[in-house]
């Protein structure tokens, strides 16, 4: 048996694994491996952070209450030594332990994904960029890279004047694009902000196209919209090659949690998956936050979603052979 | 224009208010209007595709990816909360979520309030937000009668005209949010159909308006 009888025998999932450990690879990223576990205390200090709040928990030999782990970020964040001056890449494949939002009951998920920590530049956010767009074109299909800018919300919401408590009543209307609910809520909270609110409301509503969504943004008025913020944003777009730049959309309805994430969020979708596939973007707010002064950025793929789709398009392939 | 739309409909009175707004709207579906027992209809012609279903499930068909859209009332949007875009408000099944009780009730705020209620989510975040301490009762049907045989203080519960509660005895003492229908869409489908679906939403803004 040689290498390609064993590629052969691989699931179509394992091959796709197997494509983007090689595609990470070759960007420079390095795996990571870590314990199955890690201590409660990081997971409880950083449960908004977490997909699902519900831990395995149980207690060590030493007395130590230990977790099976929920999340990666978090561990490799806690784990990797701080180096604000030097750019570390690092992908994982591992498995994590989170409450199933259907059955309500535990399950172990398979995931991957890259972070890039310490001197993370546009460079390097455009790096990650790019291999998100080539994670999604390794998976097949029609695609679509989704990008927010979440320094940009959270500065029209500041001109609005709204405090933490009112953000959170705010975010799940922008969230559902739901404009009525925004239009209604937005003139009780900051009524005299009418110029701010209508913003907000088209560029939640605005369509993705990336040149459309630009310049909108550039006609905001005066003090709303750091042009700085615009002028990345539109540089990492034209910084894609070609085939990538056709996948992307904007869309500000994407917000992130904005305590831990800042800059650019991102999420991508591969046509017949109902829901995202892909999620990532910077996170130096969570760096901070555990006492870390590198910057940070990357992504996970949802690896469970993608089985039953690679599953369903490799038996149709089959059956168009036979 | 080459993808259909699947659209998932309300079965009952709301459904068929919904049909009228999107057949105004330009997506007729001849099937539909003579249905026998089949749940699922498709025109070809307007590449749209409807499906009945249970009006609690249409949430669930949309936030799944089984529908690209629906309509759904906000009561069952606020109560199972599924990540989808809510595009919106038809302006249609109005009615509103309340807190009833017996005409003689007053809270003491004195010990738990015992709230029976089919929306345990709406009713936990009502009294969440106010600190008040209750003991949720989830009933699935004719909570009007349970203050009257003492197994709740309160119900939390849709009104649309009142006349059950008054004929059971009881009367609004809040009114928690109003209620309609709204089109609902599934947030990875509206990446794919994102022009069509604009369009149907403009279409539907402005039969809803004329």
């Amino acid at each position: 048996m040689d290498i390609n009888d064993i590629l052969t025998e691989m699931s179509g999932l394992e091959q796709l694994i197997f494509r983007l450990r090689a595609l990470y690879g070759k960007a420079g990223y390095r795996q990571y491996q870590m314990s199955k576990f890690e201590e409660y205390d990081l997971y409880a200090r950083n449960r908004d952070f977490l997909a699902s709040e519900q831990i395995i928990s149980f207690t060590d030999t030493d007395g130590k209450l230990m977790a099976l782990k929920p999340d990666v970020t978090l561990s490799i964040i806690k784990n990797l030594k701080d180096m604000p001056d030097r750019l570390q890449r690092l992908y994982y494949d591992e498995r994590v332990y989170r409450v199933s939002s259907g059955s309500g009951s535990f399950q172990e998920l398979r995931q991957l994904g890259l972070e890039c920590m310490g001197a993370v530049d546009d460079d390097a956010l455009l790096e990650v960029l790019e291999l998100a767009c080539g994670t999604l074109a390794e998976i097949g299909g029609q695609a679509v890279l989704e990008l927010s800018q979440i320094d940009i919300l959270r500065g029209i919401f500041d001109a609005m004047g709204l405090s933490y408590a009112q953000w959170d009543m705010v975010l799940p209307l922008v969230q559902s694009k739901n404009l009525q609910g925004l239009k209604a809520l937005l003139s009780q909270l900051a009524p005299d902000y009418s110029e701010a609110s209508e913003f907000l409301q088209k560029l939640v509503s605005a369509p993705g196209d990336p040149e459309g969504v630009i310049r909108l943004l550039r006609s905001a008025g005066p003090g709303l919209v750091d042009p700085a913020s615009i002028d990345q944003l539109e540089k990492l777009i034209a910084g894609l090659p070609e085939d990538y730049r056709k996948i992307i959309r904007i869309d500000f309805s994407l917000t992130g949690n904005s305590r831990y994430y800042n800059g650019i969020i991102f999420q991508g979708f591969i046509l017949g998956i109902p829901s995202r596939v892909l999620a990532g973007g910077q996170y130096d707010r969570m760096m901070k936050r555990m006492g870390k002064a590198s910057a940070a950025c990357g992504f996970a793929l949802y690896l469970n979603l993608l089985e039953r789709m690679i599953d369903a398009r490799d038996a149709g392939c089959e059956g168009k052979e036979a | 224009m080459d993808e259909y739309l699947n659209i998932a409909l309300p079965k009952g009175r709301l459904g068929d208010q919904s049909y009228a707004l999107l057949k105004k709207a330009g997506l007729e579906c001849p099937e539909l209007e003579d249905p026998g027992r089949r749940l699922i209809f498709t025109s070809a012609e307007n590449k749209v595709r409807y499906f009945w279903v249970k009006p609690s499930d249409v949430a669930i068909y949309v936030e799944r990816g089984a529908a690209d859209l629906g309509i759904v009332g906000k009561d069952i949007l606020s109560e199972s909360r599924p990540d989808v875009y809510e595009l919106l408000d038809l302006g249609i099944g109005k009615c509103r979520m309340c807190v009833a009780a017996p005409k003689s009730f007053e809270d003491d705020f004195r010990g738990t309030l015992r709230v029976a209620t089919k929306f345990t989510g709406c009713a936990k975040a009502w009294y969440g937000a106010k600190g008040r301490d209750i003991d949720i009762i989830h009933l699935n049907g004719s909570v009007e009668i349970a203050p009257i045989l003492g197994l709740s203080d309160v119900i939390v519960d849709i009104v649309e005209t009142g006349t059950t509660l008054r004929e059971n005895g009881l009367v609004v003492v809040e009114e928690i949010f109003p209620i309609s229908a709204r089109l609902i869409a599934n947030k990875a489908a509206y990446k794919f159909k994102e022009q069509r679906t604009r369009e149907l939403a403009g279409r539907l803004s402005e039969v809803i308006n004329e």
